[in-house]
């Protein structure tokens, strides 16, 4: 019965991670904004910056992997490799979000010694759809680092508490 | 032989050679990717404008702490270069010692933390990088590196010194992890009464 409860607890958080991961995804890729000022419109789209196609390509790796660890077998051999790769899919998160989450916050307050310009004032609704996918990107790493934890315990079991 | 922890802590086998010098390569590559960074800075002259035929002059400074995501990355590499130093020294000094309890489990977590973390770092400052050295025509967003070249390449070295960190965490994780799973029972193919770790 406990173990019931513990891969399916392992479920729904590797779930709830795919799901934040797909949110994060598809909340960048549809941020999409025009302003214009008299002649001049500027497009503002996700890609234009290195930082977040980084971002979407990291959170669509993750949203892949879970979503194929989703349907593992209980007593398959590769559980294992799923604590590693948890490890890298772990550091990939970071790392995206990190550099997302500099980038951004170049783009809202701007860099005065460098003589840089914020952009949110000019197209606020980009810049809210993008903090949006920001947040969904930390809720999946928060989760992901709960998982990493649980497959830790669950698969190498360092108190040595199953009796086998 | 039932529940007993079976593994002693010896002092001189292969991984406990291999994590010592993994660990101090990533103190090394953190230590010195902060200390580059931090003392980061560079001044110039130019020229701002032109006012007639007499060309205005102002001193502009280029330093790390203008940007956030080099505080992050000095600050980062601090903690994890502090973190390699302190596993260093509990590592030596503890070769008489048992591990028993949370000990492996700790280092093992802590490890892995520390390279999230200063993968986390190292990114942030190489994207903000990316953005000075190349500007962006989208958001109107100029060129640095193009006037401040020394600090470009002090930035530059710093943070492939923390990538170098970033590779070292990485091994040392999965080495830690591997001493972990040497200890669990559940992967003791052979009986392991004097199994060293």
């Amino acid at each position: 019965m406990v173990k019931l409860t513990q891969r399916l607890g392992g479920l729904v958080l590797r779930f709830a991670a795919f799901c934040a991961a797909l949110g994060a995804v598809i909340a960048m890729i549809t941020s999409r904004e025009r302003s214009s000022f008299f002649v001049i419109s500027l497009v503002a789209k996700y890609s234009d910056l290195a930082a977040f196609k980084y971002f979407v390509i990291a959170n669509a790796i993750v949203t892949v992997y879970s979503f194929l660890v989703l349907f593992l077998p209980k007593e398959s051999l590769l559980w294992k490799f799923v604590v590693v790769l948890d490890l890298m899919v772990t550091m990939l998160l970071t790392s995206s979000l990190s550099a997302a989450v500099a980038v951004a916050q170049v783009g809202k307050r701007g860099n005065a010694n460098a003589g840089w310009l914020p952009i949110c004032g000019q197209v606020p609704r980009f810049c809210d759809q993008i903090t949006g996918a920001l947040i969904a990107g930390l809720v999946a790493l928060v989760l992901y680092v709960f998982l990493l934890i649980f497959s830790i315990h669950h698969v190498v079991d360092p108190f040595l508490l199953r009796k086998s | 032989m039932a529940r007993e922890k079976i593994v002693v802590a010896g002092g001189t086998t292969k991984s406990w050679k291999l994590l010592l010098g993994l660990r101090i390569f990533a103190f090394m590559a953190t230590l010195a990717a902060a200390i580059v960074m931090s003392l980061n800075k560079e001044t110039k002259t130019l020229v701002v404008a032109t006012i007639g035929t007499v060309p205005i002059k102002a001193t502009l400074t280029a330093k790390f702490q203008h940007t956030p995501a080099f505080v992050f990355f000095v600050i980062a590499n601090v903690m994890v270069s502090f973190h390699n130093l302190l596993m260093i020294v509990v590592q030596i000094f503890s070769r008489k010692l048992e591990y028993k309890g949370l000990r492996l489990l700790s280092i093992a977590i802590l490890d892995m933390l520390n390279a999230t973390l200063v993968s986390a770092a190292a990114n942030a400052a190489v994207f903000v990088a990316e953005l000075g050295k190349n500007g962006n025509k989208h958001a109107k967003w100029n060129k640095v590196c193009d006037r401040f070249t020394t600090y470009c390449d002090h930035g530059a070295g710093a943070i492939i010194a923390a990538f170098a960190g970033v590779i070292l965490m990485l091994l040392v994780s999965a080495v830690s992890i591997s001493r972990l799973l040497i200890n669990s029972k559940n992967f003791s193919t052979t009986a392991t009464t004097t199994s060293v770790v």
